[in-house]
C-alpha cells in the first residue's frame, strides 16, 4: 500500500495517504477546467453554474477546515464573507492605489481577525454552545452593516457595487473577467488548502479534533491551533465574500450574507464531506445546481401555471433536508466518497470486463 | 528481570500528599511516592483505586485539590498537560485515546509536536526549516516503527486496526518523542498471554536501551512481578505499600486488600 516515492514530497507522504485528501491529479485537472471552461461555456453557465459553484466552494473549504479538520462547529460562516465582501469595498473604494489581488488578501486577512476573535469561546466550549456562540457572529454583522451606512459609503440603498474590478489596466467587469477572478482565486486557494492539511497542521487539526486530551498531552498547542483554524477558516470565507458579492451578485448587502446562506455553506461541508477538500466543490455544485434543475423539472413537466416560486424553494428545502439526512446516517463521509466509491466500483467492473473479454 | 538500580539516584519524580476529589468523591488521599530516575515504577490495585486517576495527576490532566508534583527537581501546585509534555513526560492511556482518522504514521509523527520549531509560514508555503523538520520527524517516527514492529501497518487509519495494535501505535505515539517519563496505562490490557510478554519485553527494552523511566499500571501481577523494579498499591485512594517486589507480595495489607478481588 505505501507508494513509494523518492521525489522530495515523499517527506509529505503521511497524510497524503489519506484517501481522498490529497490528489495532484484533481488540481491539474481544475486548472485545465479553469482555462478551458470560459473559451467554451456560454455566459449564463458562467455566470448562473461556475462562478456561484466555485465561490461557495471556497466558503466551503473554509468551513470544512474548521469544522472537519479542527472539529469546531461554527452556524456563522456567511458573517465572515460579509466582513470579506465589506471589507474588500472599503478599501478598493477608499485606499485606491491598491491592486484587486492585494484587496482581496487584505479582505481576508480582516475576515480572519473577526474569526480569531469570535473564536475565542472555542477555547472554552465546543459543540452546541460554541455552535450558538458563531450564531452571535452571524447577527453581529448583519446588524452593523445595515446600521451603519458608513461601510457602505453612505450609500441610501445600503448595498456595494465593486467601485473597480481591474488587474494591469484591464477591465475585468465582464463575464469573463469576473470569471477569470474566481478562477485563479480559486486555484490558489484549493493549492494553499492542499498545502496546509498536508503539512503539520492538517496533522494536528485532525489531532485536536479526534482526541483533544491525547492532543493536549502530547504537547500540541490546542487553542492556538483552534484560533488558527477559525483565522484560516474565516481568510477562506472573507475571500468567498468578497468574490460572491463583486464576481456574482455584483450589488450586495448585509442580507446576501444572512443566516440561509450560513446554513448553505454548511450542507456544503456535510454534503461534500467531513476533512476534505475537493468534496466542498461537489457540495457546492448539488448546492447551485438543485435550484436550476427543480426549474428546469418543472417547465419541462409543464406545470409552469401550477407552480409558483414559493413551492419550488420549499421543495428545494425539503430536498436538501433529505439528502443531509440521507448523507448524515449513511454516508458519514460525504457525497465525495460515494462518487469516490462508484468509479472504483466502475474502474473494477471495466477491468473485469477487459479480462474476459 | 529487573536489575539492581545503583543506590543514592536522584528522584526524577516526587508526589507529595496528593488528594484529588470529584464532586465529593475521594479518589485519591494523601498519597505520596517517589520513582527514581531509571527505574520500571509498577502502579497496582483493585479496580477505582485511584491508579489512572494519580497518572492523571502527574502529567497535570487532573488538578489535585492538595499536594504537590516534584518532576526534575522541579516543584509544580499545578502542571499543565503541555507543560508535562514539553518537560518529557509521555503517556498512554487506558481506553483508546489515538487519532482515529489520521494512519498510524500520522499518529506517531503528532507524537512528536513538542519538538516541533516550525512556525505556520514555513508550514504552509514550505519554506524555512519545514522540510528538514518533516524529514527528521519521519525519521524519528521510522525508528519507533521499525522498533514497535509497526511497518506493516504505517500507511493504515488506526480505527481499522485491532486494539492490540492499536496499543501499540499509543505506546509508540508517547515513545517518539523520547519522553524521560513515560506513564503507560495498562498497556497491556485486553492482550492474551503471548502478547503481554511481548509487551512486558518492549516496555523492559525502552527502559533499558532508551534509559526511560517508566510508571506503569498494570492488573496482571505476575508480569508485575516480573517486569517493575518497584511496586506501588494503591485502594480506595490511598497508598497501601510501596516497596520492592518480594516485600509487596507478602505484604498482609496487600493480601488483604486482594483477597475476593476477581481479576480477568
Ligand atoms: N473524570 C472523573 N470524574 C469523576 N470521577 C472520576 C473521574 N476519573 C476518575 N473518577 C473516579 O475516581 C475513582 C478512581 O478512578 P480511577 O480511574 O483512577 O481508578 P483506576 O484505579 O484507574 O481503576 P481501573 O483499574 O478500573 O482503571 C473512581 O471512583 C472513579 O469513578
Ligand atoms: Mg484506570
Amino acid at each position: 500500500m505505501p507508494e513509494t516515492q523518492t521525489s522530495p514530497r515523499a517527506d509529505l507522504l503521511p497524510l497524503s495517504q489519506r484517501s481522498g485528501l490529497v490528489k495532484p491529479g484533481i488540481i491539474g485537472a481544475l486548472t485545465i477546467a479553469a482555462l478551458a471552461v470560459p473559451l467554451s461555456f456560454n455566459d449564463y453557465w458562467i455566470n448562473s453554474i461556475m462562478i456561484p459553484m466555485l465561490v461557495m466552494g471556497i466558503a466551503g473549504v473554509g468551513l470544512n477546515l474548521l469544522m472537519g479538520f479542527t472539529g469546531c462547529v461554527s452556524i456563522g460562516s456567511a458573517a465572515f464573507m460579509a466582513v470579506g465582501a465589506f471589507s474588500a469595498y472599503n478599501l478598493l473604494l477608499r485606499v485606491p492605489v491598491l491592486p484587486l489581488p492585494v484587496v482581496i488578501i487584505l479582505a481576508g486577512l480582516i475576515a480572519a481577525v473577526f474569526g480569531v476573535l469570535f473564536g475565542l469561546p472555542s477555547l472554552r466550549i465546543k459543540g452546541f454552545y460554541l455552535a450558538a456562540s458563531t450564531l452571535g457572529a452571524q447577527f453581529f454583522f448583519e446588524w452593523l452593516f445595515t446600521n451603519f451606512s458608513w461601510f457602505c459609503n453612505d450609500n441610501l440603498s445600503l448595498t456595494i457595487t465593486a467601485p473597480r474590478l481591474e488587474l494591469f489596466g484591464m477591465d475585468l467587469k465582464s463575464v469573463h473577467g469576473r470569471y477569470m477572478i474566481v478562477s485563479v482565486t480559486t486555484l490558489a486557494l484549493v493549492a494553499l488548502a492542499y498545502s496546509i492539511v498536508r503539512s503539520r497542521i492538517g496533522r494536528e487539526w485532525i489531532a485536536v479534533s479526534d482526541m483533544e486530551t491525547s492532543a493536549t498531552v502530547i504537547g500540541i498547542k490546542v487553542r492556538a491551533r483552534k484560533l488558527l483554524a477559525f483565522g484560516i477558516s474565516s481568510f477562506y470565507c472573507g475571500i468567498a465574500g468578497v468574490l460572491w458579492g463583486f464576481c456574482y451578485l455584483q450589488t450586495s448587502n448585509a442580507h446576501s450574507f444572512d443566516l440561509d446562506k450560513s446554513f448553505e455553506i454548511l450542507f456544503i461541508v456535510i454534503i461534500g464531506g467531513t476533512a476534505s477538500i475537493f468534496g466542498n466543490f461537489i457540495g457546492a455544485a448539488f448546492i447551485v445546481l438543485t435550484p436550476i434543475f427543480l426549474n428546469l423539472a418543472v417547465v419541462g413537466l409543464g406545470l409552469t401555471e401550477h407552480v409558483n416560486i414559493g413551492i419550488t424553494t420549499n421543495l428545494q428545502r425539503v430536498l436538501f433536508g433529505a439528502m443531509i439526512v440521507y448523507i448524515l446516517i449513511k454516508e458519514p463521509d460525504g457525497l465525495y466518497k460515494l462518487l469516490q466509491r462508484a468509479a472504483a466500483a466502475l474502474s473494477g467492473a471495466c477491468r473485469r470486463l477487459r479480462v474476459t473479454a | 528481570m529487573p536489575e539492581d538500580l545503583p543506590a543514592g539516584k536522584e528522584a526524577l519524580l516526587e508526589i507529595h500528599e496528593i488528594s484529588l476529589s470529584f464532586k465529593g468523591v475521594k479518589a485519591l488521599s494523601n498519597v505520596s511516592m517517589e520513582v527514581q530516575e531509571g527505574e520500571i515504577c509498577a502502579l497496582i490495585g483493585p479496580n477505582g483505586a485511584g491508579k489512572s486517576s494519580l497518572l492523571n495527576v502527574i502529567n497535570g490532566v487532573y488538578r489535585p485539590q492538595h499536594g504537590e508534583v516534584v518532576f526534575d527537581g522541579r516543584h509544580f501546585q499545578k502542571i499543565t498537560p503541555f507543560d508535562a509534555a514539553r518537560r518529557g513526560i509521555g503517556r498512554t492511556f487506558q481506553h483508546n485515546a489515538l487519532f482515529e482518522r489520521l494512519t498510524v504514521l500520522d499518529n506517531i509523527l503528532a507524537g512528536l509536536a513538542r519538538h516541533g520549531k516550525t512556525t505556520f509560514w514555513e508550514n504552509i508555503f514550505h519554506v524555512g526549516r519545514d522540510r528538514a523538520e518533516n524529514r527528521r520527524f519521519l525519521a524519528w517516527a521510522s525508528r519507533v516503527i521499525a522498533f514497535l514492529k509497526l511497518e506493516e501497518h504505517a500507511g493504515t487509519i488506526v480505527s481499522t486496526l485491532p486494539f492490540g495494535i492499536q496499543k501499540r501505535v499509543d505506546l509508540a505515539r508517547a515513545l517518539v518523542s523520547e519522553p524521560r517519563l513515560l506513564l503507560l496505562d495498562e498497556p497491556m490490557a485486553g492482550m492474551n498471554q503471548d502478547e503481554k510478554q511481548e509487551m512486558s519485553r518492549i516496555v523492559s527494552e525502552v527502559n533499558s536501551h532508551f534509559k526511560t523511566t517508566i510508571v506503569l499500571i498494570e492488573h496482571d501481577i505476575g508480569i508485575v512481578m516480573g517486569l517493575a523494579h518497584r511496586i506501588v498499591v494503591l485502594d480506595y485512594g490511598s497508598k497501601i505499600a510501596d516497596g520492592m517486589p518480594e516485600q509487596v507480595r507478602n505484604d498482609p495489607g496487600v493480601i488483604k486488600a486482594y483477597l475476593g478481588e476477581v481479576y480477568e
